[in-house]
């Protein structure tokens, strides 16, 4: 497969305070994501990843390291023609409305004033902020300013798209909707790459994540790959059992109104507690197997670290 | 083409900026306030207007590109903006480029509007239009060139607050460097004087942009000295812009 973006060893101090104190940031991070697949890069706060977002598009320099994009340095322009990029907390010029901003960032590509104005109100819809296409950007709410931020990204019909926490302030409709726009980037056959804190959403949508702590990368791969599919523990909520005889089979969580919720660890003990819980006449009101998920790797994984 | 775009959204934002009218307007009393200078004056009226107009015209405009051209990238790096922007496939030159030629396009046009007000009033005193005064203008515009570019140097590492104050000291200590000049002849050889010197020789001499005796009084000028200042202005102004880029082309946008 052909690689889209590829990173290697990268280092960055920031020298930072009034009396300048190195800091180091990112401590030789090395990835590379594929042509055509989501890729989520997870970390807590203060990790690196917009960091490493911003060696990625040349706005900060890198102490050490190399980037490639499609094969050409990253400081090319046209590496930066293939890019799109949605920053954290977007702000734009916001004595501009949306489709004046959209026109004059498209200024800044090579696309046809013909083309111009059809392109800004196909993104604009795709979005769905056709409505606010003549509104200041001033009065655009969190979300409406993601959703520009966006469209802004999606200007040159770029091959890799970087969204750096792209669900970030956004409502569950607007996660969903902006979750949609991102799978059919993929579709489309772009890349994506994405850092985020919600790990539903990575989970849901990535085909491969790298984990970053403390501007080191701790863990990289496929999902399927990190997390395990074995069944940690099921848990099973029922009514008509007295607690203690489920006692030697696994732990009860919570007790309320004859209802008991237990956990059960062993796979064995799970047919046990069915059978008990007939044989008593009483009632399992459900029954969920847990696996892994990402968010017990990624806590895992920092509390190591 | 990419510097064009960025040229014109600076002009846009520039003229939305209220501090630009708040200039215009005091310019435009003190343009005005020099009738009523004229009136107290014995013998020729319409040089005090004329005198005043365009040392008003110097000084408002030096502010212009002082306030507004100091916030110009700060802005865009305090507001975040310019991660997007530069993201897009232009270099850090035309970024910076844009910038420069959006507030040189901004001063133009006030100059333009100032002017016309001066004209306007000189006009009501001598029922002619006097085109030569263009020319003092013209190199005033020049000067404003110039300090757009050391307010841009600034505004590349430092906050508007300082950096005002830095391109008005620039401002200042370039209208008064006649006087470093007369110092060096006065001082006595050694340090101080090496230092004078060295001030002298670095920083410009924006008296060659200043005709307005010549203008006003109507002296000939030879063609020579025009061709200098014109010359001096724009070198000055693209060694100043080349400094200010390569301190921008290295900086990180943390
Ligand atoms: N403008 C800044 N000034 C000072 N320190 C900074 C600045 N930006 C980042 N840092 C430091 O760099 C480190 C990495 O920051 P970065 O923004 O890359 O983290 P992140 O992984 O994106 O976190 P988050 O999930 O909160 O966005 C942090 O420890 C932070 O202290
Ligand atoms: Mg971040």
């Amino acid at each position: 497969m052909a690689i889209a973006l590829n990173i290697e060893d990268l280092h960055k101090t920031f020298s930072l305070g009034f009396i300048p104190k190195k800091t180091k940031i990112l401590k030789g991070i090395s990835l590379s994501v594929n042509q055509g697949e989501i890729f989520g890069y997870l970390g807590p706060n203060g990790a690196g990843k917009t960091t490493t977002i911003k060696c990625i598009l040349g706005l900060i320099f890198p102490d050490k390291g190399k980037i490639e994009l499609f094969g050409h340095s990253y400081l090319s322009l046209q590496a930066k023609a293939q890019t799109g990029f949605l920053p954290e907390n977007p702000y734009f010029y916001d004595h501009l409305t949306a489709s004046e901003f959209l026109y004059f960032y498209s200024q800044l590509f090579l696309i046809k004033k013909k083309e111009r104005e059809e392109k800004i109100k196909h993104l604009l819809q795709i979005v769905g902020l056709e409505p606010s296409a003549d509104l200041q950007l001033r009065k655009f709410s969190r979300g409406m300013l993601q959703r520009i931020g966006m469209a802004q990204s999606l200007l040159n019909d770029p091959s890799l798209v970087l969204l750096d926490e792209p669900l970030g302030g956004l409502d569950p409709i607007g996660r969903k909707e902006i979750r949609d726009i991102i799978v059919k980037l993929k579709e489309e056959g772009k890349t994506v790459f994405l850092s985020s804190h919600i790990l539903q959403d990575i989970e849901m949508i990535c085909d491969r994540v790298a984990i970053i702590v403390n501007g080191e990368i701790v863990n990289q791969g496929t999902l399927k790959d990190l997390i395990s599919e074995k069944i940690l523990f099921t848990e099973i909520d029922l009514s008509g059992v007295e607690e203690k005889e489920l006692k030697n089979l696994g732990e009860s969580v919570t007790k309320k109104a004859g209802r008991i919720l237990l956990r059960v660890s062993k796979e064995e003990n799970v047919e046990k507690v069915l059978e008990l819980v007939q044989s008593k006449k009483g009632k399992v009101h459900s029954l969920i197997p847990r696996t892994e998920t990402l968010e017990d790797l990624f806590v895992g994984m920092v509390k190591q670290k | 083409m990419k510097i064009r775009a960025i040229a014109f959204h600076t002009l846009k934002e520039a003229i939305r900026d209220r501090i630009l009218y708040l200039i215009l307007f005091f310019a435009v009393i003190c343009i005005g306030f020099s009738r009523l200078l004229a009136l107290l004056t014995i013998g020729d009226r319409v040089k005090v207007i004329k005198d005043v107009g365009l040392s008003s015209l110097s000084l408002f405009g030096a502010l212009m590109a002082i306030l507004i051209g100091t916030g110009l990238v700060y802005k865009e790096i305090d507001k975040k903006t310019i991660y997007t922007l530069l993201s897009k496939p232009i270099h850090r030159y035309q970024f910076l480029l844009g910038k420069f030629f959006g507030l040189v396009l901004t001063l133009f046009i006030m100059l333009l509007l100032m002017s016309i007000i001066f004209l306007a009033l000189i006009f009501f005193h001598t029922f002619k239009i006097e085109w030569q005064m263009l020319i003092a203008i013209l190199y005033i515009f020049l000067e404003l060139c110039l300090i757009t570019s050391v307010a841009l140097l600034f505004s590349c590492f430092s906050t508007p607050i300082l950096s005002s104050i830095f391109s008005f000291a620039f401002y200042l200590i370039g209208h008064t460097a006649w006087g470093l000049e007369t110092l060096i002849i006065k001082i006595k050889p050694g340090f101080g004087k090496a230092v004078a010197q060295a001030l002298y020789q670095f920083l410009p001499d924006l008296e060659n942009f200043n005709f307005k005796t010549e203008i006003v009084l109507n002296l000939p000028i030879p063609p020579s000295i025009f061709l200098f200042s014109a010359l001096y202005g724009i070198f000055y102004t693209l060694f100043v812009l080349t400094i200010a880029l390569l301190i921008f082309r290295k900086k990180d946008f943390i």
